[in-house]
């Protein structure tokens, strides 16, 4: 029987074996796949992981979030920052159900991250049990992939499988349920980590055809336009896209989740697109000749009105995952693989160019956006805050060179419209699904992964409120993350859209808020609030000089709307400049 | 003709693993497309599972959602056909009282003709087994239903492709 293995198989069967718990080999495949830090939330049925993990908690720490949702957005801003998989733990139930938002945030995001929820005994199954809840089936549209584990000797080899799925190709969450029983049950463990499934292609081969045509529309473009997106992070593509860019001298525009792949001040670099992105890009989506989409999905915030985007355009789609091209937008030339592989491959094809003219248009179109909105954003003459000043007093502050995790609404298009971006990964924010509460958690997860980085956190005071425990975590943890609420009083965005298309209906989004500093200081987070301008640089300066967590309120102008905007259901180059 | 609803039928190969059947629907329900049959067998490759599905839809829309299909992790490969690039059966079983079997001479020639089978017969009722295509099957119901039925089940489409899936060959090609 043995003669037909083959070295490998034998190799694997021939490795010494220890006896121990299902429990402790979840702690022991961590530990195999390089976990320094876990997010979770103890209880019954995970109980028995908890015990091991208190036995290992000089290999790894486990940071007690204040919420289950906090679990998986600090898992989720570790694995943003530092292209590691992020991993959450919580009970069965509703610690379970708990992980939900954040699972499907990562999910429509493309973050790497595994969960392990504990589940009641498997003879308990399907009993309505005490905290029993179908978690697999609950979380199957939202992961990438899921299992429920009813025998320890599944463990490793499940979990193995759970951290390469998470990580390789298109990135996602991954969903890992684990019976009582099967944590404590005994059993041979030996791990070998997983270097394929046969189901599953995660990098599709790049076809030099597809690269031969897409250079050659490239070439021949007069007026040629990059749109890049995560996908270029992701596939830590950086540096090809900049020498593609550099060498064919093509505008080059971003999508939210492609924020800071290339220096916000590179000269090519042209803005980010989308429903409050940039003027020139938007607009000059309808004039391109050849647009190239490079690791983005065409989202329809990036869109707007599909039937009027980009029509005159050839199409070309760099993209990792099949199931994305011509989904939304009609491609030529679609190139499937790794961004990495495809730009690197493409370069040596391309010919060096520079269109001076159809780059001079960008220009011009960003000086009306300047003079319009951007003049009055960053250099506010009226009396009230603007959003816009205090990024800019950040990024001047920090040089450039912090990371800024922004949650959901007004605050979150002017962080991503105005922060100076200078290292990639550095733009951590909620972009698919819009999850309001995500960035106090993911800004402890995007601190721990990454100590050396200035972490900022830009929070509305309606998303603040939804995850505002974690300042527990902030508190127990001493993670110096540094927090700005930018307070209106209101749920701005909404309001925004009330006032435009809804009569000035105000409808729940006016906010009676607490004391905020009080707050803070109640978890011995050192705070400070700041209503006038003539404050504001010197409070950002003891912010950024702490060493420890900070907390900054900063009181903003009430009815401040962001513009540019695209309406919905409007044309890009229907962006209104007010 | 992309944009033209017609019915496709949709095989997918995947891995034998609890928890498919949702995954797949899952993907048709969140598009809020009605499966119109579904079934699950073995495949002639062992341990791996063949779903034959059939839905109504575009093929732009069919093309996306095979694509979805296919992005799942379990999922080895999935393919959309029209009903003529099929050949396909539809199976299901009559049960009948027994007396009209003696006191309706014309059920003894319906059957015969229909290609049907007798399964079972017992004093009480007797049981027909009839695969065929769809207007078979439906044909064969309008003409026992005159004389009544008492239950009636059909089954799922299940469908071979007259062209080739090379699935052993994409799945040899992993293992080496």
């Amino acid at each position: 029987m043995k003669e037909t293995l083959t070295v490998k198989q034998k190799q694997y069967l021939e490795q010494p074996k220890e006896r121990i718990s299902g429990s402790e080999a979840i702690v022991r495949c961590l530990l195999a796949e390089g976990v320094d830090v876990l997010y979770g939330y103890p209880g019954g049925a995970i109980m028995p992981v908890y015990d091991e993990l208190y036995k290992y908690q000089d290999k790894i720490h486990h940071v007690l979030t204040r919420h289950e949702q906090g679990a998986t957005h600090a898992a989720q801003g570790y694995a943003r920052i530092s292209g590691k998989v992020g991993v959450a733990m919580a009970t069965s139930g509703p610690g379970a159900t708990n992980l939900i938002t954040g699972i499907a945030d990562a999910q429509i995001d493309s973050t790497p991250i595994v969960c392990i929820t504990g589940q009641v005994a498997s003879h308990l199954l399907g009993s309505d049990a005490f905290q029993e809840t179908d978690i697999v089936g609950i979380s199957t549209p939202i992961t990438k992939w899921n299992h429920q584990i009813t025998k320890a000797s599944e463990i490793p080899e499940v979990l193995a499988k759970a951290f390469y799925i998470a990580k390789s190709g298109r990135p996602g969450p991954v969903l890992i349920d684990i019976t009582k029983d099967a944590q404590f049950e005994e059993f041979d463990f030996q791990y070998k980590k997983c270097t394929g499934v046969r189901s599953y292609n995660p990098v599709p081969k790049v076809d030099d055809s597809k690269l031969k045509a897409a250079a050659e529309l490239i070439n021949n473009a007069k007026k040629p336009m990059i749109v890049w997106g995560q996908g270029v992070i992701l596939g830590k593509a950086e540096e090809e896209l900049k020498a593609v860019i550099e060498k064919a001298g093509i505008p080059s525009a971003w999508t939210i989740m492609g924020a800071s792949a290339i220096p916000t001040s590179h000269p090519l670099n042209i803005g980010m697109v989308g429903m409050h992105g940039n003027y020139a890009p938007n607009v000059l989506t309808n004039d391109c000749d050849v647009l190239i989409a490079i690791g983005m999905r065409f989202d329809d915030r990036v869109t707007g009105k599909l039937d009027d985007y980009a029509t005159q355009a050839k199409v070309i789609h760099f993209e990792i995952d099949p199931a994305e091209v011509d989904k939304n937008v009609k491609t030529d030339v679609a190139v499937l693989g790794d961004s990495k592989e495809s730009l690197s491959k493409l370069l040596p094809l391309l010919n060096a160019n520079s269109h001076t003219e159809w780059l001079q248009k960008f220009k011009d179109l960003y000086a009306i956006e300047f003079e319009k909105v951007i003049k009055n954003d960053l250099h506010p003459t009226k009396e009230g805050l603007t959003m816009g000043e205090v990024l800019n007093e950040i990024n001047k502050q920090s040089k450039g060179q912090a990371a800024i995790v922004s949650d959901v609404g007004q605050h979150q298009m002017i962080a991503c419209r105005y922060a100076e971006f200078n290292v990639s990964k550095s733009n951590i924010t909620s972009g698919g699904l819009g999850t309001m509460g995500f960035a106090l958690p993911a800004a402890i997860g995007a601190k721990m992964a990454a100590p050396e980085r200035e972490v900022v956190a830009i929070i509305g005071d309606g998303g603040y409120q939804m995850t505002i425990q974690e300042l527990g975590t902030i508190f127990q943890t001493k993670v110096p993350v540094k927090i700005v609420v930018l307070n209106n009083d209101f749920l701005g965005m909404v309001r925004q859209w009330q006032q435009l298309f809804f009569d000035k209906r105000y409808a729940s989004t006016e906010m009676t808020n607490p004391d905020f500093v009080a707050i803070a200081k109640g978890y011995y987070v050192d705070a400070k609030r700041v209503t006038k301008r003539d404050e504001l640089a010197s409070a950002i300066e003891e912010m950024m000089q702490s060493e420890n967590a900070y907390f900054l309120e900063v009181c903003v102008e009430k009815e401040d709307n962001v513009f540019p905007m695209v309406p919905s259901g409007a044309s890009v180059s229907d962006i209104r400049l007010e | 003709m992309e944009k033209e609803i017609i019915q496709f039928t949709v095989s997918v190969y995947t891995e034998n693993n609890i928890g498919l059947l949702n995954r797949i629907s899952a993907i048709f329900q969140r598009r809020h497309i009605n499966i119109e049959s579904i079934n699950s067998s073995a495949s002639e490759i062992e341990g791996v599972t063949r779903w034959t599905i059939l839905v109504n839809m575009t093929e732009e829309q069919m093309k996306k959602i095979i694509g979805q299909i296919e992005k799942q992790v379990e999922v080895i490969k999935a393919y959309y056909h029209t009903e003529d690039e099929t050949i396909y059966q539809e199976s299901c079983l009559f049960k009948i009282k027994s007396d009209l079997l003696f006191e309706e001479r014309q059920i003894q020639n319906i059957i015969k003709e229909s290609n049907a089978r007798i399964v079972t017969v017992n004093k009480k009722f007797f049981v027909l087994e009839k695969s065929g295509r769809k207007n078979e099957i439906e044909l064969l119901y309008r003409e026992l239903s005159v004389f009544g039925i008492m239950q009636f089940v059909r089954s799922g489409r299940i469908a071979v492709t007259k062209d080739e899936m090379k699935i052993t060959e994409m799945l040899a090609a992993f293992n080496n």
